[in-house]
């Protein structure tokens, strides 16, 4: 194995910040647009790169394309309005903002969800970060020129949105979780489907893992590459799976438990590299943890009970003045709403923290210099970002 | 959580604090200590996450609502504070040398709110919206269905219906009669 | 929902400053020349979209639109969230290959441009010139029910409703989102429109070029580009 060390004797010395002065007209750099029409890209964002040769020197991180102003058409709807739109707000993974909400809202207003619809919400929120976890395996192999691994991880991801379309009538937008409780019970046999989901999953997982982790290309270009440093975490608000792989046993469900997560039975895994593929292996072990919870919830949930409480009538419900904040461990890390209400039917503020608005622009932007070009999309995916939750 | 805000509340001006949960609780500060307040739940009490950094608009009390919601991730605790700023001239104190990721925040409320925060970097800058000339859209007296209904053009056919007569008469046959 | 403030009225078109990098100014060149540039100028050809002429024979014509109907090639620009629905299609599951159908990663190389979801102001713009920059024959097609006539996003300020007034669409596929299957059933009924001589879509946009850069430049404030980017 080789490595290569580019030749930087040339370039300028950086300046007091530790930045390049980078002067254009010289001809010796070049800015180069990375999306947001780009193969290389997660969604439909873009990266501003200054290259210098192949290397990058300077990216800066452009948002704003997917914005619809959520947070406005909030601030019109009434609460139970509010909740079908709310789960447009991030595509791949759109259950945990009806959770958030739904929690939010039934803080406030101080409605006790019954027990069988807590079960349900995790058995959903599971599956939806199974989704999550398919669409970044896929994403980062594909990536990395390894077609194949995304193939079998959409079809994967397929046949578990099956599921959801069993359980909820839709494969993307679920809108299941509402204030309240949940839209139904689980139908009949739905164990025995489930299981079936599971084993092929695993099966392909058992492949893909002998495809990308045992892969001396896909080690080379990944071990070493996107280096967080642990010091950062705390100052860019790294959180989930990306703190996981620096050695930051931190895992909200196991934290501060919401829903039913105390009653289940999981570990945390770690790694201490905190490059590319330290942050994908952890995904591979959560991914695999996810399916053992899965499994678990199936077993554990009790089978009969009520799914939804009495609302008081949705029309002309009003709910006092309060300001709230609930959180839950998504896929991607910290995910988080932000509830004020003024006392009227209307929300007066909904704020959205999505754990990729400081990844994918702050943290990107610090870990971009110094990248070669082609290793911006594997960083990215690596990162785990999702644009519609940075501009809602 | 208590004995925090009591070690606070010995050197800085707190307003009543409010307990959402046992690890949530809101309190108002007042402006100029924000800084002070924030570097040392930072540096002393192990607050080292800016979980999140928003506005509220109070149209009616002609103020904004700046929360910072800071995390103590050993503790497990999350304490949000607020610091009002008036709503004519809105102009916050940046932190990005204390978190560089709020100057992604500040950005965003620069554009949505109108608030500016002087020193922060690129906060002059587009952030989401592109050659916007209209208010800062998040301020309520931004009227979002209005502007779209001056700025795009309707296609013919949409009926919107009012959701509290429209279930009216879903529920009751013979309404406005059989409507209780 | 509240209703409209009748008070509200928005602010009157004021122009958007071009911005620094895009206005003509003097460089100098690596070996010490001066040069005199125009961004917008000298990067872009300015001639207008032609319309493209029928062949001169009907048979002939019907055997070019076969052709065309079987080599959809689809430029990957996920501009809403239905992207997330065009990836099973490109898995063996739906597998769109086997109609001829195919993801290419630069306009260059594509003929079908599929608007996926609702459309932002800030994505339009992008839209516009990938659309412009795809060689003739060309087509559009709108996905979900926001492309429509607003969907979801009706009253949002930053999203379009109609997409037909700044693009010519050939095809629309509704549904929030559209299912695979939806978007298979749209491309087959595409394929016949084609098929039929019935796509026309780029002749449209050159014939009316003028009425839709009007509609486009009407919502695009920072309208930084030339008129027609080949």
């Amino acid at each position: 194995m080789f490595s290569f060390k580019p030749d930087r004797s040339q370039y300028p010395a950086p300046g007091p910040d530790g930045k390049i002065e980078v002067d254009l007209e010289t001809g010796k750099y070049l800015k180069l647009w990375h999306g947001p029409n780009h193969p290389g890209i997660t969604g439909n964002m873009s990266v501003e790169l200054t290259v210098c040769g192949d290397e990058v020197v300077e990216g800066k991180t452009h948002v704003g394309y997917l914005h619809r102003g959520f947070e406005k058409l909030m601030e019109r709807r009434t609460f139970i309005q509010v909740f079908p739109i709310v789960c447009r707000v991030c595509v791949p993974e759109p259950d945990f903002n009806e959770y958030c909400y739904a929690a939010a809202v039934e803080e406030l207003a101080g409605i006790e969800v019954p027990e069988m619809a807590n079960w349900i919400r995790t058995l959903i929120l599971e599956m939806g970060r199974f989704n999550s976890y398919m669409m970044a395996m896929g994403g980062i192999s594909g990536a990395l020129g390894l077609g194949v691994v995304g193939q079998w991880m959409t079809y994967t991801r397929d046949i578990m949105l099956d599921r959801f379309e069993e359980l909820t009538g839709a494969r993307i937008y679920h809108m299941f979780i509402l204030p309240g409780g949940v839209r139904a019970h689980l139908p009949e046999g739905f164990e025995g489907r489930m299981e079936e989901v599971l084993q092929t999953a695993e099966t392909y997982l058992a492949d893909a893992e002998k495809l990308m982790f045992h892969s001396s290309v896909f080690k080379t270009r990944t071990q070493g590459v996107g280096v967080i440093d642990p010091a950062l975490f705390e100052t860019y608000g790294v959180t989930g799976p990306n703190a996981r792989a620096g050695g930051v046993a931190k895992d909200v469900r196991k934290d501060s438990p919401y829903l039913v997560y105390d009653q289940l039975d999981f570990t945390v895994h770690t790694e201490t590299a905190s490059d590319i593929y330290a942050r994908t292996l952890v995904r591979f072990k959560d991914l695999h943890e996810t399916i053992q919870l899965i499994r678990q919830i199936l077993k554990k949930m009790p089978k009969e009970g009520e799914v939804m409480t009495n609302l008081p009538n949705v029309l002309h419900w009003k709910i006092p003045r309060g300001e709230t904040y609930i959180k839950g461990e998504s896929s991607r890390g910290e995910y988080g709403y932000y509830l004020v209400t003024d006392g009227t039917g209307y929300p007066r503020r909904v704020n959205v923290r999505g754990p990729s608005y400081t990844h994918a622009m702050a943290l990107l932007e610090h870990l971009i210099p110094g990248t070669n070009i082609s290793d911006i999309a594997a960083l990215m995916v690596s990162l785990h970002t999702y644009p519609p939750e940075i501009e809602r | 959580m208590r004995h925090i805000l009591y070690r606070l509340k010995d050197r800085y001006h707190l307003g009543t604090p409010v307990f959402q949960r046992d690890d949530l609780c809101f309190v108002t500060v007042k402006r100029f200590e924000l800084r002070a307040i924030l570097t040392e739940l930072r540096d002393v009490e192990g607050f080292t996450h800016l979980t999140l950094l928003t506005a509220v608009d109070w149209i009616e009390e002609q103020q904004f609502q700046l929360t910072y919601m800071v995390n103590n991730r050993v503790a497990n605790l999350t304490l949000a504070l607020r610091v009002m700023l008036d709503r004519e001239d809105a102009t916050g104190d940046t932190i990005h040398d204390l978190w560089p990721t709020a100057a992604t925040y500040q950005r965003e409320l620069r554009e949505m709110f109108g608030i500016t925060f002087p020193g922060s970097p690129r906060v002059d800058e587009e952030f989401i919206l592109e050659g916007w000339t209209d208010l800062p859209p998040y301020r309520r007296d931004f009227d979002t269905l209005a502007y779209s209904q001056q700025t795009y053009n309707d296609r013919p056919g949409r009926v919107t219906h009012d959701p509290k007569t429209h279930m009216q008469k879903t529920l009751y046959a013979d309404y406005p009669k059989g409507a209780k | 929902m509240k209703d409209v403030d009748d008070k509200f009225l928005k602010n009157p078109d004021t122009e958007v400053p071009l911005r620094e990098e895009l206005r003509p100014r003097k460089v100098t060149t690596p070996d010490g020349q001066e040069i005199d540039i125009d961004p917008l100028r000298d990067y872009f050809c300015e001639a207008k979209p032609k319309v493209h002429p029928k062949a001169y024979s009907k048979i002939v014509e019907d055997f070019y639109n076969w052709a065309r109907a079987n080599s959809l090639w689809i430029l990957g620009f996920g501009t809403g969230c239905g992207a997330i629905e065009m990836r099973p299609l490109m898995t063996p599951r739906f597998d769109a290959y086997r109609y001829g159908i195919q993801w290419r990663p630069t306009p260059r190389q594509a003929n079908l441009l599929v608007i996926s979801g609702y459309l932002s102001v800030k994505t339009l713009k992008r839209a516009i010139r990938a659309y412009e920059q795809m060689p003739q024959p060309k087509y559009v097609m709108g996905l979900g029910s926001c492309t429509i006539n607003g969907g979801m996003y009706w009253d949002s300020y930053n999203t379009i409703k109609r997409l037909d007034d700044y693009l010519p669409v050939d095809m629309y596929v509704a549904g929030c989102m559209p299912r695979p299957e939806a978007l298979l059933h749209g491309f087959m009924e595409l394929k016949r429109v084609i098929k039929e001589g019935k796509g026309e879509g780029a002749n449209l946009y050159a014939e009316n070029f003028d009425q839709y850069k009007a509609n486009q430049k009407a919502v695009i404030r920072d309208w930084d580009m030339p008129d027609y980017n080949w």
